[in-house]
């Protein structure tokens, strides 16, 4: 099997659900940074039978919320001098704010940039928010 | 200090709070006279980013029958709006000009946006499809003046029950009454939206869904007629087939309840024909003037006015 070394300091995204691990690589712009990180995709797991895993060698800031809209069955792991420090478990958030668009073309938050969209769950198996201006529901999509 | 409160959405109220504000707005209508230095030294702000003849010279009228005076402007294109202004740095300037204002703005949540940086009240004159909560509680006040209370009372909506605002937003607000059904009378094309009729029916409303206005006149004790506006439409053919449907006339009311009431938001178009306008059961135009005092009831209670001296 494929190895890939354990990292010092940093963050470990694991359990993330296959195919959601280059999305999620993708969006927190990690092929832009100059410290090491590594995407691992379909890796054997017992309690998935297959996951995409990312490590990042460096301490960055990452909104759970934000990791909770693409996929809730991550667990983030904080790790120190080798070893770990905390460990996450990211939750589908059931407040948003400015982490994604409304869907009604007619919202004032679509036209006046410096407001940041609020959005509250209505539910969680659609992933459907209500918008707290115009409240109408937006189905977040990745 | 108190919280400063806003009219966004009918639900900022509480239906004890709308039934104080009826009850003052019936006090008001019978004797205007009282109440005429209410608002004395207060200044409404109307900030109208699209044009409302109707609703704007109703504040107006409200503040200045109070006794405050107004300032704004009727017009997107003629304020400093048209320089880029935010809504944000607009409501934060007007709140040193005034003392309450109200917005109109064809984008959905610009109030409730402007309420979050405004200093004073803010009151919703209508957002694009969204709300418009003053007239649902002109609506209120109407109902309540011809028949006394909202319970009991068979409550039909025809017309454009897609996107007219006004329908969803009493529907909503009655049901907080507990009226536990609605008749409604509309084409497939502008029938209530699925959204709001699962919320209704989650609460224990009964919908009884019909396409004539005529299958169920006899039954109905308040009837809200609305315009089917052409702005709604994507294109005109579906106007044009749709405009001339469930056109109210002297023929179609034959069979209606002698002390039934017709309401409609206004303006119309061709959906009241001219011969009911002398029916003693047509009281659009006295609901049209009673959305004053409920505007007065409503600027009293935001600015806090002591109306015991």
């Amino acid at each position: 099997m494929l190895e890939v070394t354990s990292i010092k300091k940093g963050i470990v995204l694991d359990h993330i659900t296959v195919g959601n691990g280059l999305k999620i690589f993708n969006k927190l712009m990690l092929d832009q940074v100059d410290y090491p990180v590594v995407l691992l995709m379909n890796v054997p797991s017992k309690a998935m039978g297959r996951k995409d895993i990312i490590k990042i060698e460096n301490n960055i800031d990452i909104d759970l919320a934000f990791l909770g809209l693409i996929d809730d069955s991550i667990t983030v792991n904080i790790i120190k001098e080798g070893k770990l420090g905390q460990k996450k478990k990211v939750e589908i958030p059931k407040n948003v704010k400015g982490l994604f668009s409304c869907h009604n073309p007619r919202c004032i938050t679509n036209f006046d940039d410096y407001v940041k969209p609020e959005f509250e769950l209505v539910s969680s198996d659609t992933l459907s928010y209500q918008c707290e201006y115009c409240e109408e529901i937006t189905e977040y999509k990745i | 200090m108190n919280k400063l409160r806003h009219l966004i959405d009918p639900e900022d109220f509480t239906t004890k709070e709308l039934d104080e504000l009826i009850k003052l707005a019936k006090e008001m209508y019978h004797h205007p006279e009282k109440y005429n230095e209410a608002c004395k030294g207060k200044i409404l702000g109307t900030l109208f980013y699209e044009p409302s003849t109707r609703t704007r010279l109703s504040f107006e009228s409200a503040m200045l029958r109070l006794g405050g005076s107004i300032l704004g402007f009727s017009d997107a294109a003629t304020s400093s709006v048209s320089k880029g202004e935010s809504i944000a740095d607009t409501i934060r300037v007007i709140s040193s000009y005034a003392d309450i204002a109200v917005m109109r703005h064809p984008k959905e949540g610009a109030p409730k946006l402007a309420s979050k940086y405004a200093h004073i009240p803010i009151i919703n004159g209508g957002d694009g499809g969204h709300q418009h909560p003053t007239q649902t509680l002109t609506d209120l006040l109407t109902i309540h003046m011809y028949k006394g209370a909202f319970e009991n009372q068979t409550i039909a909506f025809c017309g454009d029950l897609k996107f007219g605002r006004t329908v969803h937003s009493l529907i909503r607000t009655l049901a907080r009454y507990n009226i536990k059904q609605f008749i409604l009378i509309s084409p497939e094309e502008l029938s209530l939206p699925d959204s709001l009729k699962r919320s209704l029916i989650k609460d224990g409303v009964t919908l009884k869904e019909v396409s004539t206005l005529e299958e169920v006149m006899n039954e109905i004790d308040i009837l809200y007629m609305t315009r089917i506006q052409k702005e709604r439409f994507f294109n005109e053919a579906d106007y044009n087939r749709l405009k001339g449907s469930y056109i109210l006339d002297l023929a179609k009311i034959k069979t209606a309840k002698k002390d039934m009431i017709i309401m409609h938001p206004l303006p119309r178009v061709n959906e009241i024909a001219y011969e009911l306008d002398q029916d003693p059961r047509a009281v659009y135009f006295e609901q049209a003037k009673l959305g004053i005092y409920i505007r007065m009831a409503l600027i009293t209670k935001l600015l806090e006015v002591d109306l015991t001296c």
